[in-house]
């Protein structure tokens, strides 16, 4: 459904975004992660024409991004980081604004902005103010105008920012609902929000991509944890480097933890070493207390992502 | 077309939405009546005066209430003007908005159509508002109607040019206030060249008074359509048009 090549953004000083290539299938729910000014938004407008790219390709539901901006605008609906509200309207008057510019034939205008409301639950305010609406509120609307013509492609940046956690469940649901008829890009900055949503994920670092991948792909199991006895006067290097002698372990860190070795044990995604270890500290003639299988937090990739990236600047 | 009207209709609605419109109602009722009233009052005392002296002159309407009245009327465009510019495209800006506009399925030009053409009818509905203090001439004396409805028409397309002026001015900044001050200072500066025409003739007095808003509404308040004179006020329309779509696609690329 949407399709980026060696999508850039320059500007005089900088490079928001640098390159960065994706694509996501029909009815999927994309979490675009990264820390603040990663070149999130930046994307976004990008695929919803709203500014065009320095170089590469973005293609929505087939048409081009600078070919064909009113055939993906037609097919995109887009909820800006500050909803695009007109504090002087009313709830129905500025639906009905938004259906006539999204080009819905007249007769049908009343009818897809009351369901549009009805959808977003904002139909209680048909008749306020937005100026009048809680944040909440608000923000509902924001997406109440984004699904209104029903587009094929939902672009949603930071929706739930600055909700309370009742509004913040009632907004995924309202999101993991329209996934499937819709396809979803999200971003956010705050994991739970993806690990709630998003069937696979993009990180973004200083403008290029860090990893993307399906979410339990990504969080799979890479590392094992035991705990172990060893001899009195055993060392930790002697422990970590006896089972650094495994194939497949890329790093080992062993610590005393009150009479029992904690060995942390890293490798690469889904490599499911654990059989050799056991063997290996049995050679030893060590006794093994405890073998775990461990796997990266969201959290911790997402910390490791955005800080490896700073170190090699 | 549809896209155009939806966008106009939304700015209409939006002056009525602020206190702008009835600030402006208000205050242009207020001043052109006062205009009116003066005028009509000098036009009364000069005519018993006349008659008074024995040797009745024939007195026009037309000429000495009339012309004065709309040429009044040309002058508070310019602090109209400004008042119906500034938030255009300056609100959009800051409000976020603008996002709303330029990712819906509208081309650029069909917004700042839409917008101008919201403004011109806001300014056109309070000229012809005007018109109801006319009724009084018609009922008590008898002007000609054509010299007025041109005058009318010239108004607008003054008016028009310096919309669309001042929709540029106010595209290019997220402040409203700025962007009222200096559509005003514009339009002063582009009064103002007028007086070059007092002095002495060379290319540059000769440049800078055919630039002058004001006195290309000097026929069209006499009552003639000049073609010079519309074709000015046309191109000054549309340069603030292409200004504007200009500074529109800038702001795509600066984001």
């Amino acid at each position: 459904m949407i399709q980026v090549e060696g999508l850039t953004k320059r500007y005089a000083r900088n490079v928001a975004v640098d390159h960065v290539s994706f694509s996501v299938e029909k009815g999927q729910i994309v979490g675009f992660l990264g820390p603040n000014g990663a070149g999130k938004t930046t994307t976004m407008r990008m695929l919803t024409c709203y500014m065009p790219p320095s170089e590469g390709t973005a293609k929505v539901a087939g048409f081009d991004v600078i070919d064909k901006p009113l055939e993906v605008k037609k097919r995109i609906g887009y909820l800006p980081e500050n909803p695009p509200l007109y504090p002087d309207m009313e709830v129905g008057e500025y639906l009905r604004f938004v259906a006539r510019l999204k080009g819905i034939p007249e007769k049908e205008v009343p009818g897809r902005g009351e369901e549009a409301a009805r959808r977003c639950s904002v139909k209680d305010v048909w008749s306020k103010l937005i100026g009048k609406l809680s944040k909440g509120y608000r923000q509902r609307v924001g997406l109440a105008q984004a699904i209104l013509h029903n587009p094929d492609v939902l672009i949603l940046d930071e929706p739930t920012s600055g909700f309370d956690p009742k509004q913040i469940l009632e907004t995924r649901d309202l999101i993991r609902g329209l996934g499937g008829d819709h396809t979803i890009v999200l971003s956010t900055h705050i994991l739970q929000e993806v690990k709630a949503m998003c069937e696979s994920l993009i990180i973004i670092n200083k403008g290029k991509i860090a990893t993307s991948g399906r979410l339990d792909e990504l969080t799979r199991s890479n590392g094992a944890v035991l705990e172990l006895s060893a001899p009195q006067g055993a060392t930790a290097e002697q422990i970590t480097s006896a089972l650094s002698a495994v194939a497949g372990v890329e790093k080992a860190g062993a610590v005393d933890d009150g009479g029992l070795w904690r060995v942390d044990i890293s490798t690469a995604p889904g490599a499911e070493i654990r059989p050799q270890l056991a063997q290996a500290i049995l050679a030893q003639g060590w006794n093994l207390y405890r073998l775990d299988s461990a796997s990266l937090s969201l959290d911790e990739m997402f910390l490791r992502l955005t800080s490896a990236a700073e170190e090699v600047q | 077309m549809r896209n155009i009207i939806t966008i106009a209709r939304k700015e209409i609605q939006a002056y009525f939405q602020s206190p702008i419109a009835y600030v402006l109602v208000g205050a242009y009722a207020a001043m052109f009546g006062y205009f009116f009233w003066s005028l009509v009052y000098f036009f009364v005392r000069a005519s018993m005066q006349s008659q008074m002296s024995g040797r009745a002159m024939p007195m026009n309407l037309n000429e000495l209430v009339i012309r004065n009245l709309l040429g009044n009327c040309g002058v508070l465009c310019l602090f109209m003007i400004p008042m119906l510019t500034m938030r255009l495209f300056a609100e959009e800006k800051s409000r976020g908005t603008m996002e709303l506009l330029l990712t819906s399925p509208l081309r650029d030009w069909e917004i700042l159509l839409g917008k101008w053409a919201g403004a011109v009818t806001m300014y056109t509905s309070l000229l012809l508002f005007s018109g109801l203090n006319m009724v009084f001439l018609f009922a008590y004396g008898k002007p000609d109607w054509k010299p007025l409805a041109v005058g009318y028409l010239g108004l607008i397309l003054q008016g028009a040019a310096m919309l669309a002026l001042g929709m540029f001015l106010s595209s290019i900044t997220q402040s409203q206030i700025a962007a009222a001050f200096s559509t005003f200072v514009l339009l002063l500066m582009l009064w103002v060249f007028e007086w070059m025409s007092n002095m002495d003739q060379n290319t540059l007095t000769t440049v800078l008074t055919y630039m002058s808003l004001l006195r290309h509404n000097e026929s069209f308040i006499k009552g003639v359509i000049d073609l010079k004179d519309t074709v000015y006020y046309l191109s000054v329309s549309f340069f603030g048009l292409f200004l504007t779509a200009r500074s529109l696609e800038s702001l795509r690329y600066r984001g």
